[in-house]
Order: C-alpha cells, then sequence, then structure tokens
C-alpha cells in the first residue's frame, strides 16, 4: 500500500513534499518519487492521501 | 543595456534642470498610485516611494526583480496554469527556471551589480509564495537581508496560508505583501477556483471559495495590524466578477487596504488554462478603464501601471532581462555590488521628482486658466522610463496611456504592441496592433517616427506629435493639451471619445535585442 507519481506529469513543485507525514517523499532526477516501503497512504494522519490532494498536477495515485 | 535608463541619461546636468516658473502646489486630479509625497503620511511615502508597483511615480525610475522559488501551489485558479513556458510567454505563474534559495540569493547580487535601480525583490511563485509551508520564501528572504539590507523586500500571495505567517512576515521586515482577491462571494469565487487544499484536504466548490474568502480577509485584517502595506490585486473577468469588483474594491478598502490592482484577465486558448479552453474572454481596454475609475477614491489607491510580470521579471516595469541572468550565467558571474552608486541614484532621483512637482503644476495652472471646462483626452506615449517621451514609434513594445485635461495629468495604463521596426523595416500587421491597442487616443508621442506609420495613424485620425522628443511627459501632455483646445475650437483636431482599444493577449516578453 503506497502513493506513486507519474513522473512524466509531475511539474517537481514540491507541493507533495512539504505535506507527507512520513517524510517519504523526495526529489529523483527532474521529478518527485515516493519511497513505497515507508508511505502508509496517510492512514491515521488524513482521511485521504495529502499528497494527492495538495498536488496541482493531479499526477499522485495509489500505486 | 536594454532599455533600462542610462544612468548618464538622467543625472546628466541639463537634463536634470526642469522649468521652475511656479508657485508649487499639488493637483494631481486622481490620486491613484500617483499619490506623492504630499498626500501620503512621511512613513508610509517612505516605504512606498522607490517601489516601482506601489508608486507610479517610481516604475519610471526604479526596477524590480522577481526570484522563482516557490513552485508549489495550494489552490487552483481557473486562469492559471503553470506547465506552459516559452521565451514569447508573459504570465503572472510562469518561470523559465526553478532557483534554490541559494541561486536566487546570487541572482539577485548579480542583477544589483549591473541594474542600480533595483529596489525590490519580490517573490511572487510561480506557485504560491506561501504554498509548501512557505520554506523557501523565508530562507531566501533571510539570505537577502544579510547580502542587501537596503533593498525592500515583498510577496504575492493568493492569502490561503497567509493568517499562519504574518507574524514570521513581519519578523523578515517584508514591507509589502500583495493579495490576490478576485470575490468576497463565495459562490462567485467557486467560477473562479476549482479547488483549494487547507488543513490536509482538498476541498471543492462553494466550500472551497468560502474558507478561501475567510482566511484572505483575516489575513488582509491581520497584514495591516501589523503595519504592513496590502495591495490587492483583482483579475477583471467579464460576466463572472467584472461587476462584483466594486463590492470586492469596498471590502478591501475598509480592511485598510492600501492599493487596489485590477488587471484584465489573461486567457489565450494556447495557455491551455481553463477559462482559454472554455473560451472566456477578457475586459476591453475601455471596460477595465470604466470599471477603474468607478472605484477610484477613497481610502484605498488605485493601481493602474501593473504589468502582470512573470514570476521570474528581472528590470524596470515593462521590460524582462532575466534571459541575461539565468541560472547558468548567474553561476559563472562573480558579482561586486557597488552600494555607493545605488544610493547615488536614488538621491538624484529624489532631487528630479522633486523639481518634477513643481513644473507639473505650473504646466496644469495655463491649462486651467484657458480651458477649465473642456472634457480630457487620452493620448499615447512611446517611452523607456525616467518619465520622458524617450522612444522612437518603431522600438515601442508598449504604450503608456495618460488622461490629460483641465484637472490634470492621470496615468490610465499601458498597452502592448508588437515591435513595428523589428529590423529595420516596418511591418503593417504590427502597425494594426498597434492602431487597436491605442484606438481610443487622440495623439500619440513619440521620439521619433517614420513617414509611412505617421501617415497611416493619420488616416485612422490619430495624430503624431514628435515635437517633445526627450522632454518630460506630463508638461508635454498639457502643453499639447492647451493647443489641442484651441484646434478643436477651429474644428482641426480630432475627438475620439467614445472609441474603445483592444489589450493584447499574449506574448510579450518586453526583451530587445
Amino acid at each position: 500500500m503506497a502513493m506513486t507519481i507519474d513522473a512524466d506529469s509531475c511539474t517537481a513543485c514540491g507541493a507533495c513534499e512539504a505535506e507527507c507525514p512520513t517524510n517519504s517523499i523526495s526529489m529523483k532526477k527532474s521529478a518527485y518519487a515516493i519511497d513505497a516501503a515507508s508511505c502508509t497512504e496517510c492512514a491515521g494522519a488524513a482521511k485521504k492521501p495529502k499528497c494527492a490532494a495538495v498536488c496541482p498536477s493531479d499526477c499522485i495515485t495509489k500505486a | 543595456m536594454g532599455n533600462v535608463i542610462a544612468l548618464d541619461g538622467i543625472l546628466g546636468v541639463g537634463q536634470l534642470k526642469a522649468r521652475q516658473d511656479a508657485d508649487g502646489g499639488c493637483s494631481s486630479f486622481q490620486c491613484g498610485s500617483s499619490a506623492g509625497a504630499d498626500d501620503l503620511p512621511p512613513e508610509v511615502w517612505e516605504k512606498v516611494k522607490n517601489h516601482p508597483c506601489y508608486s507610479e511615480e517610481a516604475h519610471h525610475y526604479f526596477a524590480r526583480m522577481h526570484v522563482a522559488v516557490a513552485p508549489a501551489c495550494n489552490i487552483q485558479c481557473n486562469y492559471c496554469n503553470r506547465k506552459y513556458d516559452c521565451s514569447n510567454e508573459s504570465r503572472p505563474g510562469v518561470v523559465s527556471e526553478k532557483l534554490t534559495p541559494e541561486q536566487a540569493v546570487k541572482k539577485v547580487l548579480a542583477v544589483a551589480a549591473e541594474v542600480p535601480q533595483l529596489s525590490v525583490v519580490g517573490i511572487a511563485g510561480p506557485g504560491d509564495s506561501l504554498g509548501a509551508g512557505a520554506r523557501n520564501t523565508f530562507k531566501t528572504f533571510d539570505l537577502i537581508r544579510e547580502r542587501l539590507p537596503d533593498v525592500k523586500l515583498c510577496l504575492s500571495t493568493n492569502g490561503l496560508a497567509l493568517p499562519d505567517h504574518v507574524e514570521t512576515i513581519k519578523k523578515l521586515d517584508v514591507d509589502h505583501v500583495t493579495i490576490t482577491i478576485n470575490m468576497v462571494d463565495p459562490e462567485i469565487g467557486a467560477k473562479i477556483y476549482p479547488w483549494i487544499y487547507a488543513d490536509g484536504e482538498r476541498h471543492h466548490g462553494i466550500e472551497a471559495a468560502r474558507i478561501l474568502h475567510e482566511r484572505q480577509m483575516l489575513g488582509l485584517e491581520m497584514c495591516v495590524a501589523a503595519g504592513i502595506l496590502v495591495k490587492i490585486n483583482s483579475v477583471m473577468i467579464p460576466g463572472i466578477n467584472d461587476e462584483h469588483l466594486v463590492e470586492v474594491n469596498r471590502w478591501v478598502k475598509q480592511r485598510g487596504a492600501f492599493l487596489h490592482n485590477i488587471m484584465p484577465l489573461i486567457s489565450d486558448p494556447a495557455h491551455g488554462t481553463h477559462f482559454g479552453l472554455t473560451g472566456q474572454r477578457g475586459p476591453t481596454a475601455q471596460e477595465l478603464k470604466v470599471l477603474q475609475d468607478q472605484v477610484a477614491g477613497g481610502g484605498t489607491k488605485l493601481m493602474r501601471h501593473c504589468r502582470q510580470c512573470r514570476a521570474d521579471a528581472v528590470g524596470m516595469l515593462g521590460e524582462d532581462r532575466g534571459h541575461e541572468f539565468t541560472a547558468e550565467k548567474v553561476a559563472a558571474m562573480d558579482p561586486v555590488v557597488d552600494d555607493e552608486a545605488r544610493r547615488t541614484y536614488r538621491e538624484h532621483v529624489d532631487a528630479e521628482r522633486a523639481e518634477r512637482r513643481v513644473s507639473k503644476a505650473a504646466a496644469l495652472a495655463e491649462v486651467i486658466e484657458q480651458a477649465p471646462e473642456e472634457k480630457a483626452i487620452l493620448i499615447a506615449v512611446a517611452t523607456k522610463g525616467g518619465e520622458r517621451i524617450n522612444e522612437h514609434f518603431g522600438h515601442a513594445r508598449e504604450f503608456q496611456i495618460y488622461e490629460v485635461g483641465p484637472k490634470g495629468v492621470g496615468f490610465v495604463g499601458h498597452r502592448r504592441v508588437d515591435q513595428y521596426c523589428a529590423g529595420g523595416e516596418g511591418e503593417a500587421d504590427a502597425l494594426d496592433t498597434t492602431l487597436n491597442a491605442i484606438n481610443d487616443c487622440v495623439a500619440v508621442f513619440v521620439a521619433k517616427i517614420g513617414g509611412c506609420p505617421k501617415k497611416k495613424l493619420e488616416a485612422h485620425g490619430i495624430e503624431s506629435v514628435d515635437q517633445f522628443a526627450f522632454e518630460y511627459i506630463e508638461e508635454s501632455a498639457l502643453t499639447y493639451f492647451k493647443d489641442y483646445v484651441v484646434r478643436k475650437g477651429q474644428g482641426t483636431a480630432a475627438d475620439r471619445s467614445g472609441f474603445d482599444a483592444v489589450i493584447r493577449q499574449g506574448a510579450f516578453t518586453g526583451q530587445r535585442a
């Protein structure tokens, strides 16, 4: 259970990185990527995954 | 040098001399952002006098730069997307490259070394300056304060996160905050904002607009209470919020906003924004002016000289020297900032502006005496700064529009055009754009103009005037107006009231070869 970022649509704005409660999001080459091992899909932190809610490009989905 | 005013042009002894046959006194008819030293409390004047966005007069003399360190945004607006960038693109929300705070500071130093007119560094995106916790924005300001204490700092935000950060903004000595407020009624807001992100959740529709509205008002009140000058930006969207902006103006006036800037919607379909794709049009020049005139006056001043700069713009308003300061070029520079030159420039401008106030008043007194009842006219001016008519018609990328009449000279706005004379040859298409852009004007003031465009303008009913080349704009406009009134009486001058003009969409960079 983890979220994933579509690197082609990501504009590398960093909005998701600032929201992630488990610090699972970091910059990889020209786009951000989510560490599937530590992503909890915000279980216990929010009703829905925060990264997907803040993403202006709507490019974060469930893996 | 681009079109930054040459220092010697302004500091030249002969040119500094202004006509001094007046009794003095201020008679500016529209306070607007043209408010000067006499109209404002001294501590406020001190804050705005060298800020090209907050003082219309200052925008002729001082330069600003935006550093693009804030790519993340917390709301979606129907007139914005940030995906598209080309060298001909100029909209807020568009940049060519994002910077880290360290890169941004080096860029600021590089520009300060090259452009002594630099007085303001702002952060306006390309997302929201307070998005993603505002970390990059505040770190950048911190670093700039250390290196260039005399530069003014400002930021621009949609206001959603503003209440959380007012304290930090105050602590960092950021004097100027701009909030984009397009509505005070959530039902109208729902037509402009599809969603916002607040408190860890995405909100849609009227609820989203209501949250945004409440935070905007709270942020505005908190800033005013903290002594921060607040400018309100509003995008005029015909059929959605055009009439409503009168109400917005009332709300922000009541809450102590310093300046209200109503800007036309930019909605070229090629930009791929929601409004662009759905065919939502922007206002015409006269629609914009009518609304601006309607809300002018009262405690909050009206800004009319906004250029809707990119979030990485560099230079005087109306020009962009960003291409000279790309990350790659800046990395190779070793800038040395000459604080002495910067101070000298500010002192000369102070002196020049004081003299100007006297000569403007004298010119106006003559008009009032000769034509007290005459209707005001619009004129277009080709200028590259310094409040002078100092640009060739064919080289102008924009014309500044002034209203002149027995109540004085007032700045109305600027109109973008295509450069008529791109490679030495005049281009007919570009001339048509210019004719559309200044169609509501009686005359165009230029430093020089070719015979062919002069004839075409004449056939169109617009007089081209080069007799005031390199003179000051406002004094020349008044002198012209006196003569115009006489000629109109004889039936030899045109009356162009009732004409409208087109606001240019899209491509404009203000770059020069």
